[in-house]
């Protein structure tokens, strides 16, 4: 490892260039970097220029970008059918009337369960693929990234590969280079704003959403969203990128505690590419040992995080693979097989590395092949799939049992009970009749038990045991029932509120207490 | 800088040498010079955007201070250039609510109160009206459940004195009951048999069973229904059924505004109690009289216009 360390130290681009006073290795560059000028609590950020990158996995992130960007922003234009009382958006979360609309679900905040139950799903999922795959959101499906691929994608459009937009960045402000920032900065403001804008499409009806805000009558909320979320899209896409995986997002910490040997991560194969050399036909003839890394830095140019994945698995790291595509396509040119860099467990890495160690390079270079997945099923991830799926499942049926009609029963509380001049007992309730169907329903509400006991609505006076009540479509409504007893009975006593859709003859049975003076004992 | 902590045992950067930080060699990080249990710890440079952000924050809060209330003084805060406040701005909520609503109340004010409570937005808003109103002013006599109490009425049962109807109620609300002055206030004044000597103590006992008599409380009581006859019925009714003219209460019903005690019937017979109520047309504007008058008709006991009849019928 000593070569290692040395080359960090001697590599013009890397932050920790120039260390010295380690061990007795030669001092290139005697720099004392903890002088009092030169040290600083602090440290700008360094700009780093990813090059562009051929291969698989590059292929893969494309079409990812394509589709999470497409999802994005085709989403709030899909139309669904709901009938004429609800919207027809098939994504939209309608704060003003407090409903979320998916495709055919239709959640209520009393459901809000639901979302939770997804929330939770979402983390499991993401400790499964983070336990399987290691980083693979951080990689590929986080909004940083995607952002920040497509910001780097026309960045490199405009400006050229890492070369010249190091360069450029590095010159004074030409012409030129303030032509080049001023229409990088253009575009990347029309992809922010085009992201803000997206945003609010998902709480309002989207064409009548878009008119309003081309013709600037739409609410001012949605225009300071649209605002800050192309605000923070510019600025954390084009300018922040990975210093908010450094130092910003909680993702990096936790998933740590997520991987074990068996999971997926980018991996520097050093017993195959060390020791590495610039010259290895000429270290071959000197007889010296060669590796199969030609330390020619092209993952290192690849990589947005800027970091050197030669210097092992890194807290920088998202697990891109950009550097496997860079190093691959070196291994083709120079005619050795691909996967120095590769995806690696940490399991099959130690192996090669003692297979390397005892029975030579050749040998655990012959054995090395994709990553083994003979791990992926372990108590871990089993209990991770097992948590994801019960979760679910149980929305699934909860889903599927989930009725279109529903009661709440709310006993008055004060007074409980009211004598009326015949001795009779009246009690009130608080009903709310839920209708979750896009029409309006007639239901029949009645009285389970107590056949002695007659009930009325506020609205209509008339005792009955059994009433029809109309619910206007997708609502709640508030009925006020009174429930009697004779005289002769009026005592403490259960029974239970019925609603029932004829239509459909779902039922929905809600307890209830009828409350009286005891009956005195004397 | 490098002292600090020094007396308390941690390790020290010697004063002489104070830069010569050691490299930790896996990072290749400066250490600070600090070391527990051979744990040390490492010099790492924070970003510089996040300095500027500290900063930042620093920079609103003074534009904060200065443009909103901030600092606490004895009795008040600074006032902020803004002259922001949390309470004007729920002042002018409630006055834009008022002013989206006005049209309503100005309908509610000026309708026949029939019409209100047949309007189901009008009724709807009348009874939340009323209902805060009532929370406002009746609740310290009727109670927050409307129940009242001994001497109070409950406004939940079907038992009126003057009456359940929305224009009674109305009426009763908006005038009081034996409030002075008010012209039109409710008014009746029992007699004080007792006290000013009209029936003894015999009479009334024994008209004290007769009247409990009339709900089924008790034995039938023959020289007290000819006491009631002479002296009671004129108001109360041949058979105690009240007479909401002149604010009689109904005697043959389960209710009693001062309890069915026995004694408390002989102590009301005696030397009546006489319950007042304020003139609140002459404290609350008519619009609110009517939502009250609303709420206290949907607690459960409102009458229709002219159905006394049909909820007056004797117990037997
Ligand atoms: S570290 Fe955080 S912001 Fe960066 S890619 Fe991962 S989840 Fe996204
Ligand atoms: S080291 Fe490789 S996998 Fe990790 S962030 Fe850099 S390019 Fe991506």
């Amino acid at each position: 490892m000593a070569t290692l360390i040395d080359t960090i130290r001697n590599d013009p681009r890397s932050p920790r260039r120039g260390l010295q006073g380690v061990g007795a290795e030669p001092v290139r560059s005697a720099e004392p970097v903890n002088d009092r000028e030169l040290r600083s609590d602090y440290e700008a950020r360094r700009h780093i220029f990813p090059s562009r990158v051929h291969g698989a996995f590059r292929r893969i992130k494309w079409t990812l970008v394509a589709l999470l960007l497409g999802i994005y922003w085709g989403t709030p234009w899909i139309r669904w059918d709901r009938g004429p009382a609800a919207p027809d958006q098939a994504v939209l979360l309608d704060l003003a009337r407090r409903r979320f609309y998916f495709f055919g679900i239709e959640i209520w905040p009393q459901e809000f369960y639901y979302v939770a139950g997804l929330l939770i799903m979402a983390a499991l999922g993401l400790f499964l693929v983070t336990s399987v795959a290691g980083r693979a959101w951080c990689g590929y499906a986080c909004p940083q990234t995607v952002w920040t691929d497509l910001f780097i994608a026309v960045e490199r459009l405009v400006e050229g590969d890492r070369n010249a937009r190091a360069k450029l960045d590095a010159s004074p402000w030409t012409l030129t280079k303030i032509r080049k920032r001023l229409t990088l900065w253009s575009l990347w403001l029309v992809i922010a704003a085009a992201t803000g804008g997206a945003w609010v499409f998902y709480f309002a009806d989207a064409p009548t959403l878009l008119v309003d805000l081309v013709s600037g009558t739409a609410a001012p909320v949605a225009y300071t969203t649209v605002a800050l979320l192309a605000a923070t899209t510019f600025w954390l896409a084009g300018f922040m990128r990975e210093q908010v995986c450094t130092y910003m997002c909680p993702w990096p910490r936790i998933q740590g505690a997520m991987l074990d040997e068996h999971s997926l991560i980018v991996t520097y194969n050093d017993w195959r590419g060390e020791p590495r050399s610039r010259h290895a036909k000429k270290a071959i003839a000197a007889g010296r040992d060669v590796g199969d890394c030609v330390d020619c830095n092209a993952c290192v140019a690849a990589c947005p995080m800027g970091i050197d994945i030669r210097n092992g698995q890194q807290l920088e790291c998202i697990t891109c693979a950009l550097c496997i595509d860079a190093c691959n396509r070196i291994m083709e040119k120079v005619g050795k097989p691909r996967g120095l860099v590769s995806y690696s467990t940490l399991a099959d890495y130690e192996r090669h590395a003692q297979t390397a160690a005892t029975l030579g390079r050749d040998t655990a270079r012959a054995e090395q092949r994709g990553p083994s997945i003979s791990k992926v099923l372990r108590p871990r991830t089993i209990l991770y799939f097992g948590l994801w799926a019960t979760i679910g499942v149980a929305m699934l049926v909860a889903l599927a049992a989930r009725g279109e009609i529903g009661m709440t029963v709310l006993h008055d509380r004060a007074p409980l009970f009211t004598t009326l001049s015949d001795g009779s007992v009246r009690n009130g309730y608080e009903l709310k009749l839920v209708n979750k169907a896009g029409e309006p329903r007639s239901l029949a509400l009645a009285i389970q038990g107590l056949p002695d006991a007659t009930m009325w609505t506020a609205e209509n006076g008339e005792r009955t045991r059994s009433a029809v009540v109309d619910v206007p479509p997708d609502s709640v409504r508030d009925l006020r029932v009174f429930v009697l007893r004779p005289a002769a009975n009026a005592a403490p006593a259960d029974f239970a509120f019925v609603l029932t859709d004829p239509r459909s003859n779902e039922t929905v049975v809600e307890d209830a207490r009828f409350e009286a003076k005891e009956v005195t004992r004397k | 800088m490098s002292n600090i902590g020094a007396d308390e045992g941690f390790p020290r950067v010697p004063e002489s040498e104070p830069h010569r930080g050691e490299i930790d060699q896996p990072t290749g990080t400066a250490t600070t010079g600090h070391e527990w249990d051979g744990i040390k710890e490492l010099n790492t440079p924070m970003p510089r955007w996040w300095l500027w952000v500290f900063y930042a924050t620093h920079v609103w809060a003074l534009v904060y201070i200065v443009l909103f209330p901030a600092i606490p003084l004895l009795k008040d805060s600074t006032t902020g250039l803004l002259g922001w406040h949390s309470r004007s701005e729920v002042a002018e909520e409630i006055d834009t609510a008022a002013v989206a609503r006005a049209d309503q109340f100005e309908r509610i004010r000026n309708l026949p109160i029939e019409q209100v409570a047949d309007d189901e937005t009008l009724r709807n808003l009348a009874v939340r009206g009323g209902e805060s109103a009532f929370k406002v002013n009746c609740v310290q006599c009727h109670g927050a459940d409307a129940a009242g109490g001994i001497g109070f009425a409950n406004l939940n049962d079907d038992d009126w004195i003057w009456g359940g109807s929305l224009e009674a109620i109305e009426q009763t609300i908006a005038h009081g009951v034996r409030h002075a002055g008010d012209d039109e206030t409710r008014l009746s004044e029992m007699p004080a048999f007792g006290r000013d000597g009209m029936l003894d103590r015999e009479q009334i006992a024994a008209v004290t069973r007769h009247v409990l008599s009339l709900s089924g409380a008790g034995p039938a009581d023959p020289a007290g229904a000819t006491v009631f006859a002479d002296n009671c019925a004129a108001c109360h009714g041949a058979s105690g059924e009240g007479n909401r003219d002149v604010g009689a209460p109904r005697l043959s019903d389960a209710v009693w505004l001062y309890s069915s005690d026995p004694a408390a019937i002989r102590a009301q017979i005696h030397n009546p109690k006489h319950g007042a109520m304020p003139s609140w047309s002459q404290r609350l504007d008519p619009a609110t009289v009517k939502q009250l008058a609303i709420y206290v008709h949907s607690l459960g006991g409102g009458e229709e216009e002219g159905s006394r009849e049909a909820s007056a019928g004797a117990i037997d």
